[in-house]
């Protein structure tokens, strides 16, 4: 057997991804996501008064409690599994990885463990949100002023 | 009416997520990092704050919304006080974020043990 007939028996064996059902349930729990999020906001404004701005940060706030927490009572992962972008897309899997690394990297201890780890796989999404909206930004204050 | 609308468009950018996803063979953190720089340059092209107003949270909760808020803030930051505010104003909006999920990971890594 040479390498090309192995390449294609590894891949015949492999169990399959089912891509329609994964891009069917990311869209029903990524969309249950943003309208519970809807009615949160909606809560928001009408029995605390807030501004409808003011709002969605409250509303991240929330997000990022209900998913650090669930992560760290062991909830969240196995819905993250199943749910994939449904659950990584939305603010939900910024603070999912963010927590669980924090748990994995626990026993190396405060410093080289939780300190060093915390945004191992969320710092990509930091690094280049900043370093973009910063040159963004510096555009359009040479374009505009 | 908001409610439909918030849905479909964050249950859309899920599935588009978990269809590139699926079929390259790239990572969660390639499409969220992606997303966060695409929320950005759309706010710069003052498309997000459209987005916003017509899908409400369907758009805040994604990670895009991100990239939007660093760039809204920095501009804000130059609008009140020059250069300076776009170093200090960056972290303005995702200031509730950025402290939210620090704080409340290391607490809970405190209290809890991780699962295997």
């Amino acid at each position: 057997m040479n390498r090309d007939e192995y390449q294609k028996l590894v891949k015949k064996m492999s169990p399959k991804e089912p891509k329609l059902r994964n891009a069917l349930v990311a869209f029903l729990t990524g969309g249950l996501v943003g309208f519970i999020g809807e009615v949160i906001v909606n809560v928001l404004m009408n029995s605390f008064g807030l501004a409808r701005v003011d709002s969605y940060a409250w509303l991240a706030f929330i997000l990022i409690l209900f998913a650090t927490f669930m992560t760290a009572i062991g909830k969240l992962d196995n819905l993250v599994a199943k749910a994939k972008c449904g659950l990584i897309i939305p603010t939900t899997g910024f603070a999912h990885s963010i927590q669980s690394a924090a748990l994995d990297y626990k026993k190396d201890g405060f410093i080289t463990g939780i300190g060093a780890n915390l945004f191992k796989l969320a710092g990509s999404v930091i690094l280049y949100g900043i370093v973009s909206a910063f040159f963004l930004a510096l555009l359009k204050v040479a374009l505009y002023g | 009416m908001m409610y439909l609308k918030a849905f479909i468009f964050a249950g859309l950018v899920c599935l588009i997520s978990q269809v590139v996803l699926d079929n390259t063979k790239v990572t969660p953190g390639h499409i969220t990092s992606s997303l966060t720089v695409i929320g950005a340059l759309l706010s710069f092209l003052g498309i997000y704050d459209k987005i916003v107003s017509c899908f409400g949270a369907g758009a805040t909760i994604l990670i895009s919304n991100f990239g939007h808020m660093l760039y809204a803030g920095a501009i804000t930051g130059f609008e009140e006080c020059g250069a300076l505010g776009i170093f200090t104003g960056m972290l303005g909006n995702t200031g509730i974020s950025l402290v939210s999920v620090i704080v409340f990971s290391f607490v809970f890594t405190l209290l809890f043990k991780a699962k295997d």
